[in-house]
């Protein structure tokens, strides 16, 4: 019955919902990662008082502010989205996405309006000290307004500490440190905070190449990439631990997002890991069936590290495409056919409930429909698959078809997943090296290396977006895992309005990242305030 | 009521004394906000739910007919 669905409406949305998520995307990690590295400037000026070390704040701030300016409330835009394109899901997590959301707003407004107004307006209005201390406050409060948001993604791709009501369709927080400490909420939060420090690391490496390639504002450039490099290579090291930690827990909250992103189709104990890859062109990844295998046209393999990276053992089974989809009842994996099954039998308990609601709210047999959505073996063998429900035929062969539908993009997850690894390796590598040379003070002769810091920003970009990309498209067909398909979270509407607000949004996006690159350009041309002006601050 | 009206002169003359680049800031950040509140959110980005129905248990029910399709 997946033929009643309108999968231009559901497509239209996700793109409408994809570039709005990456457009913002484009400013956060700046935003998170700059505010340390200038608070981190300004505390050497207040420690050593060598006013070139203002100049240097001064600059990074005024580049900080303009990213700042342009992202700023973008992703209010992702709210509005929630209510028209997406209603059942917004009324389908109830609170769990609501109150974090209301947090950040509400956080990001005090903390961060209040503190970058002293940061940007306080230079000699303020004493030293309580300047500092608002630097460093925008910088804490940005990442703890990303916290919020963050938590209510991890709960999307784990839902754990809720429990869905029958009589109001929405899952309610039973324990708000079991949703806001999960494995994946942490994971979420250090990774994803770290790489916008990298990202932030190589824009500041990026530009102050400039200035030694164009041999200006050479002390500037000098410390700007001693500071951007020990800060970037610490943060790689985090970011590659909370990459294997993450990896460990997807293996068990989100094993087909795991095997999507090695398209590994068979499962295997001492599994291989994809460490570079070219997928065939003749498999068509999009249609998987029983027959379907991994063609690449090209890999280079390492072996056992999947399992290794999966478990922290060799030996240890990795979980393939078929195994999900098909079952393995060697290793205890259940079919999707047996969840869908189990899903559709949660979801007749709900409708169910309803229908006797409708004559009888109090009546025995309500009373006993609910009680069933509160017993915790119907909640773990039934509701846990709810979403499972939605690919339900009573035919068994459409069924068996629609169980190999709910795999997501390989290609895509393939792709970025691998892109994200190879440009994070390659930025760990230039951390180190510009730190190396700059200490030898051998870098300003480096044209060739200087250039290549300048083209790494892109880079840091594409590697940012790529991670987004495997996180929310290695999820697919699932908006909240297990529970709400993305079929099914879509509102309803008419799908002109849907491109009609993808069409403006793009128009907008365009103008506003076209200010941003243009102002920004400018402005780092134009360079930092001059020394006299400085010292008469 | 000191304090306050410090708090206001710090914030008016932060914004006097603006560079020219900040200015161009402020007026996209005004461009923005009026776009995205009052040209897509009252125009273009109704809440459904709230707009569609009127009691909690008329939007659950609606849900619950929509979620449970196969």
């Amino acid at each position: 019955m997946l033929e009643n669905i309108d999968f231009t409406l559901v497509n239209w949305s996700r793109g409408q919902f994809a570039l709005t998520a990456m457009f913002h995307w484009i400013f956060v990690p700046l935003t998170l990662g700059l505010s340390y590295i200038m608070a981190y400037m300004e505390t050497m000026y207040v420690k050593t008082g060598d006013p070139e070390w203002k100049r240097i704040t001064k600059f990074w701030m005024k580049l900080f502010g303009i990213n700042f300016a342009i992202g700023v409330a973008t992703g209010i835009i992702l709210e509005f989205e929630f209510g028209t394109n997406w209603s059942n899901y917004s009324w389908f997590v109830g609170d769990i996405f609501g109150a974090p959301l209301a947090i950040e707003g509400i956080m990001a407004f005090f903390l961060e309006s209040t503190f970058i107004a002293v940061m940007f307006f306080g230079w000699d209005k303020v004493s030293k000290r309580f300047h500092l201390t608002a630097t460093w406050l925008t910088a804490i409060g940005a990442s703890l307004s990303a916290i919020w948001i963050l938590v209510a993604n991890a709960w999307m791709q784990n839902p754990v500490g809720t429990f869905f009501n029958p009589e109001t369709a929405r899952n309610e927080m039973i324990n708000f440190w079991d949703v806001f400490l999960s494995e994946t909420a942490v994971n979420k939060f250090v990774h994803t905070i770290t790489s916008g420090f990298v990202l932030a690391s190589i824009f500041v490496i990026g530009v102050s190449s400039w200035f030694l390639i164009k041999k200006r504002e050479l002390l500037l450039a000098k410390r700007s990439i001693v500071i951007a490099s020990v800060f970037g290579l610490i943060s790689s090291f985090v970011l590659i631990g909370t990459g294997d930690s993450s990896a460990k827990e997807i293996v068990k909250t989100q094993p087909m997002k795991l095997a999507a992103m090695e398209a590994l189709y068979e499962g295997q104990t001492n599994a291989p890991l994809v460490a570079f890859g070219i997928l065939s062109g003749k498999e068509n990844h999009k249609n998987v069936d029983a027959d379907s295998q991994a063609d690449f046209l090209f890999k280079i393999e390492i072996p056992s590290m999947l399992s290794w990276l999966a478990y922290g053992d060799t030996d240890n089974f990795v979980a393939g495409i078929k195994d999900l989809i098909m079952g393995n009842e060697e290793q205890g994996i259940l079919s999707y056919e047996e969840k869908i099954k189990r899903g559709y039998e949660a979801q007749q308990a709900l409708l169910a409930l309803k229908k006797v609601q409708k004559n009888n709210p109090e009546s025995p047999e309500a009373e006993a429909l609910k009680a069933k959505f509160r017993d915790p073996d119907f909640i773990e063998n039934n509701v846990k698959y709810f979403g499972y429900g939605n690919f339900y035929d009573p035919d068994p062969e459409v069924l068996k078809k629609n169980a190999f539908k709910m795999v997501p993009p390989i290609s895509m997850t393939f792709y970025a997943f691998h892109i994200m690894v190879i440009l994070g390796g390659l930025f760990l590598l230039l951390f180190a090296v510009f730190l190396y040379l700059v200490m030898k003070d051998q870098l300003h002769n480096k044209k060739w290396l200087l250039w290549a810091g300048v083209w790494t920003i892109p880079l840091a970009y594409i590697a940012s977006q790529a991670g987004w990309i495997v996180a929310e498209v290695g999820r697919q067909p699932w908006v909240i895992q297990d529970l709400m398909p993305t079929m099914k979270a879509v509102t309803h509407i008419d799908v002109g309005s849907v491109m009609t607000t993808f069409i403006l949004f793009s128009v907008t996006f365009i103008g506003l990242f076209i200010a941003e690159i243009r102002i920004m350009i400018k402005q780092i041309k134009v360079g930092p305030q001059k020394k006299e002006d400085i010292n008469n601050v | 009521m000191e304090r306050i009206k410090k708090i206001v002169d710090f914030y008016v003359t932060g914004f006097r004394e603006l560079p020219g680049w900040g200015r161009a800031l402020w007026a996209i950040i005004l461009i923005k906000l009026f776009i995205m509140f009052v040209v897509l959110r009252l125009f273009f980005f109704p809440d459904q739910l709230q707009t569609n129905y009127k009691t909690d248990e008329e939007r659950a029910n609606h849900v619950i007919e929509n979620i449970t399709k196969p």
